[in-house]
């Protein structure tokens, strides 16, 4: 038997390596996933789920179809690195197979397979498939010569800004670059030694057997073609260039209803090793303008990955999660964010011994729970419309947390005191199902989201006051008049993107007033820069990441800027800029003082308002 | 004859005019409202020995009436150019004047206590401020909340919108805490049956007599201090207030019902300050009140050679202050003239 060419050595090795490094580190993964999260893989490997996740992965690890919806150009760069990539093995092998007659070729006879050859191929099939590659090769150039430009100017793809790289990323990436160029080098010299090729190998090659030694290039190319082969395998693992294999582990899991938990676990270790670091995340971050470029997600998920996250980067984030819906991997931002936070935190001395589960008396004929929040207790005009609005719509409401209640816990579980919080929900619970009340209304969307996610409350319906308010409108209890207002409605981020409320604050307001639709509403809605999950930032900071959203806000013109959060609210007032309102507020506005506002014109109804109040 | 401007008319304004004609020039004051006199015409009694503010500002402007200096009431400046040596100075009147020299004397504003939502400031009926209760102390004021029966516990809370990095204002507004406890004393002297408790940070007596008079309200009136800041206040079916706060002496969080709530609103330089900086190119420092030259030895320079400062424009200052720093002011300008003619 001939023994195989030594330059072969350097991609083979490569290639044993990261196959046997990925099979052993997606093993110790899988292992640390929760017993329930096995048994969620057991139970729907073989269920449509894995399709659907077959699906996924060609669309998201290949295609990029939401990198191309972002940005076309940015799009077709890691389409065609990707998909060209993933084809020129397929073909290749496929190549083999019906060169060699077998299925039993090794990898490297495929993906050296010009070198082997030296005959032109004479079938049909054969000089289609030969020309396939060709233009399949071609196809990965055009997305390494965009990668090229790309990282010397980043705002042609659609970013402002590009990932700072690390040693493991800049060799695995010299390597990438190499990779493909090299290849079409000792292609096309093979095929000018040989007299073959197809229809850019053998122009190409031609071309270079003019003025090059081509005899004595052949061997140093594809030893310097397999050479960068096996160095991008060895820097795999230490580079962000791990996300490829991962990726695909990770749409597997998530399609199996996998989520991150509240502590690290395999699937968020696979999460952080997933992130590309394609740096999308970065140019939706608020932070950027407070001039703060340097805790944003990729970053965070980078430096957790390399157990180098400092508390000042880890906590310096409003975990507002605009980042997230721009994710191409479809990251959980937030929840990683959070899980890394609880990790890195000691619990504080959380006794709570002083909260004494007293008798809860409420009558029986009570509708509703009402729980303000300690923010709304900072914005009294709030629960003053929300008991106006109660006793209009002739609600017997029990007001939970009006004299003396624990915190909802959520701005604890936010800064990572998750144990802590954990006490306070308890306590709040055993308080809420004890009432035997059904419907629990909450006016801050930081408590909703955590009623919502974190207490178990069987048969109770938490619905924030939009969504309520709403109901009392279907449910003909509040009266309604429109008033002559002009509205922009600022999603609150625990609200919208946290919870999924963007339809019923808008309605309620299509009600009542006249909403101005706004370019960045709904998912990719500002943050107000109050956010309490964010323990590092200074309150001059947080007033440029407010200033900068109002000053959109301020170009619609409108009369009241309004939003559903008690701590937007009161961010955004601070200001002065424009009068802010609760939805609440407006509600409560038009159905007491409805009468004398109609007949008002817009500049008298602009003072009114302020002292309405 | 020396033609000087006078941008406002509250007491440091009419202060620097009287003494600017005195040394023989030709005064123009310019007062946006109908009466001048200021913010002194807002208050009632002062600190710290309770002299009826409208005695000192009749003392004032009877003085200035012997004057022959004229005031352009109900107008606002437009735009103070220099040319040559001179500023021609335009007004929301119409009118154009040209002046040697500038004085800004454009006062301070009351902080907006609904801005601190939290303490229910024209959202509940019985939270008010340091300036709604100064009317209130006049012998005809009617002190009484619900159903004509007087509050038997108020409640003052110190430093609103002073020394606050929520709101904005990171200075102290030096005169609130000597009103404070002046304000409680003459509650207590109105109200001997009522409990009065003041929330303060830091207590600042700087004045001549301050401390005495703090040492009288605890010792003579029994007007208890806690040391803390109000989180919340809420409202009660009969629209008594409870409120939230710390008592940080005894590491205690507090919880207290009150019949009235007063708020210690603190000052701030205010859009007239700010449109006569603009104006007049002058800058202003990260608080609003303008720049001075130099803060010892120039307090009354503006970095505009020519404009000069006086009063609370400056920084936060009581109505004592204000006269001495207009009467320097008043010198500045007479002998700044004087070198460069």
């Amino acid at each position: 038997m001939k023994f195989p060419p030594s330059f072969i050595l350097p991609f083979t090795i490569g290639l044993l390596f990261i196959s046997c490094f990925l099979v052993i580190i997606v093993g110790i993964w899988i292992s640390e996933l929760s017993k329930i999260d096995k048994s969620r893989i057991v139970h729907n490997i073989f269920t449509r789920k894995s399709l659907l996740a077959i699906r996924e992965t060609f669309s998201e690890s290949l295609l990029h179809r939401k990198i191309f919806r972002k940005n076309p150009v940015l799009g077709y760069m890691h389409m065609s690195l990707a998909f060209g990539w993933f084809l020129l093995i397929v073909v290749g092998h496929i190549e083999a197979y019906i060169h060699y007659q077998s299925f039993s070729v090794p990898a490297y006879k495929a993906i050296f397979m010009r070198y082997f050859i030296t005959q032109q191929s004479i079938t049909l099939s054969g000089k289609i498939l030969a020309a396939s590659m060709d233009l399949l090769l071609l196809f990965v150039l055009s997305g390494v010569v965009l990668a090229y430009y790309k990282r010397m100017n980043s705002r042609m793809f659609g970013m402002k800004k590009t990932t700072q790289l690390k040693t493991g990323d800049r060799i695995a990436l010299t390597a990438l670059w190499l990779i493909f160029p090299l290849r079409f080098l000792a292609e096309s010299v093979s095929a000018g030694v040989h007299h073959n090729g197809s229809i850019i190998s053998q122009p190409t090659g031609h071309l270079l057997s003019s003025f090059l030694p081509i005899q004595s290039v052949e061997m140093p190319l594809w030893w310097a073609y397999s050479g960068a082969l096996g160095l991008f395998f060895f820097a795999l693992p230490v580079s962000r260039y791990m996300h490829i294999p991962v990726e695909v582990v990770m749409i597997f899991l998530r399609n199996y209803g996998i989520k991150v938990q509240k502590r690290i676990d395999g699937y968020s270790r696979i999460q952080i090793y997933s992130c590309s670091r394609c740096g999308i995340c970065l140019d939706s971050c608020q932070m950027t303008h407070a001039a703060i470029k340097d805790t944003q997600s990729v970053y965070a998920l980078k430096h957790i990955r390399n157990r180098k996250i400092t508390d000042e980067k880890l906590f310096n984030c409003m975990l507002c999660g605009r980042c997230q819906p721009d994710c191409p991997v479809g990251l959980e931002l937030n929840s990683l964010r959070m899980t890394q936070r609880i990790e890195s935190t000691k619990e504080y001395n959380s006794s709570y011994e002083y909260l004494k589960n007293g008798k809860v008396n409420v009558s029986p004929q009570t509708e509703v729970i009402y729980f303000a929040g300690c923010m709304t207790h900072l914005t009294p005009a709030i629960i003053k419309s929300m008991k106006e609005i109660f006793a209009v719509a002739d609600v017997k409401y029990w007001f939970m947390d009006e004299d003396k209640t624990a915190c909802c816990g959520r701005p604890l579980m936010q800064i990572g005191q998750y144990n802590a919080a954990q006490k306070l929900i308890d306590h709040n619970r055993e308080q809420i199902l004890a009432s035997g009340v059904k419907k629990l209304v909450v006016s801050c969307p930081i408590c909703y989201k955590v009623f919502k996610e974190d207490y178990a409350l069987p048969g109770i319906t938490v619905q924030h006051h939009s969504e309520y308010l709403l109901n009392l409108i279907t449910d003909r209890r509040l009266p309604i008049n429109k008033m002559p207002l002009r509205i922009v409605y600022h999603d609150p981020c625990e609200l919208g993107r946290g919870s999924g409320i963007y339809l019923q604050p808008r309605l309620l307001l299509d009600e009542y007033v006249e909403l101005i639709p706004i370019q960045n509403e709904k998912a990719s809605a500002y943050c107000c820069g109050g956010s309490l999950a964010n323990i590092k930032i200074k309150m001059n900071e947080r007033t440029q990441i407010r200033d900068k959203a109002l000053e959109e806000y301020c170009n619609y013109e409108p009369d009241i800027l309004a939003t559903a959060c008690p701590l937007c609210k009161k961010t955004f007032a601070k200001s002065r800029i424009l009068p802010v309102h609760d939805i609440a507020e407006i509600v409560c506005m038009s159905i007491t003082k409805s009468a004398e506002i109609s007949s008002k014109t817009d500049s008298e109804i602009l003072c009114k308002n302020v002292a309405i109040k | 004859m020396k033609h000087i401007v006078v941008i406002g008319g509250g007491i440091a304004g009419m202060e620097t005019a009287c003494a600017l004609t005195d040394a023989g020039h030709w005064v123009t004051v310019i007062e946006k409202e109908e009466q001048v006199g200021g913010k002194l015409n807002k208050w009632s009694y002062l600190f710290p020995d309770f002299t009826p503010a409208d005695k000192i500002l009749d003392a004032l402007l009877e003085k200035h009436s012997e004057k022959d200096f004229s005031i352009l009431s109900q107008t606002e400046v437009l735009s103070v150019n220099r040319q040559n040596n001179k500023f021609n100075i335009e007004t929301s009147g119409k009118q154009k004047l040209e002046a040697d020299a500038v004085v800004v004397a454009t006062g301070y504003e009351l902080f907006d206590a609904s801005r601190k939502e939290e303490y229910g400031y024209k959202i509940y009926d019985h939270v008010i401020t340091s300036a709604d209760l100064e009317k209130l102390l006049l012998p005809d004021g009617d002190l009484s909340v619900a159903a004509g029966q007087n509050p038997k516990r108020i409640a003052f809370v110190h430093c609103v919108g002073s020394r606050d990095e929520k709101s904005g204002n990171h200075y102290c507004s030096k005169v609130c805490c000597i009103t404070g406890v002046k304000q409680a004393i003459e509650l207590k002297k109105r109200l001997p049956e009522a409990e009065i408790y003041c929330f303060y940070m830091d207590l600042r007596m700087y004045g001549k007599n301050f401390e005495e008079l703090y040492r009288e309200a605890q010792e003579k009136y029994d007007i208890q201090f806690i040391r803390g800041r109000l989180s919340e206040a809420s409202e009660k079916i009969d629209k008594s207030l409870l409120i939230k706060s710390e008592d940080t002496l005894s590491g205690r969080p507090l919880k207290m019902n009150v019949d009235l709530l007063v708020l210690l609103v603190g000052m701030e330089a205010g859009k007239g300050t700010a449109k006569a900086a603009a104006a007049c190119s002058i800058g202003c420092e990260e608080s609003g009140f303008l720049r001075t030259s130099d803060p010892f030895l120039m307090s009354n320079f503006s970095e505009q050679e020519g404009i000069f400062l006086a009063g609370s424009c400056t920084a936060p200052m009581s109505v004592n202050d204000t006269i001495l720093h207009a009467r320097s002011a008043a010198q500045e300008v007479n002998n700044w003239l004087k070198k460069n003619n």
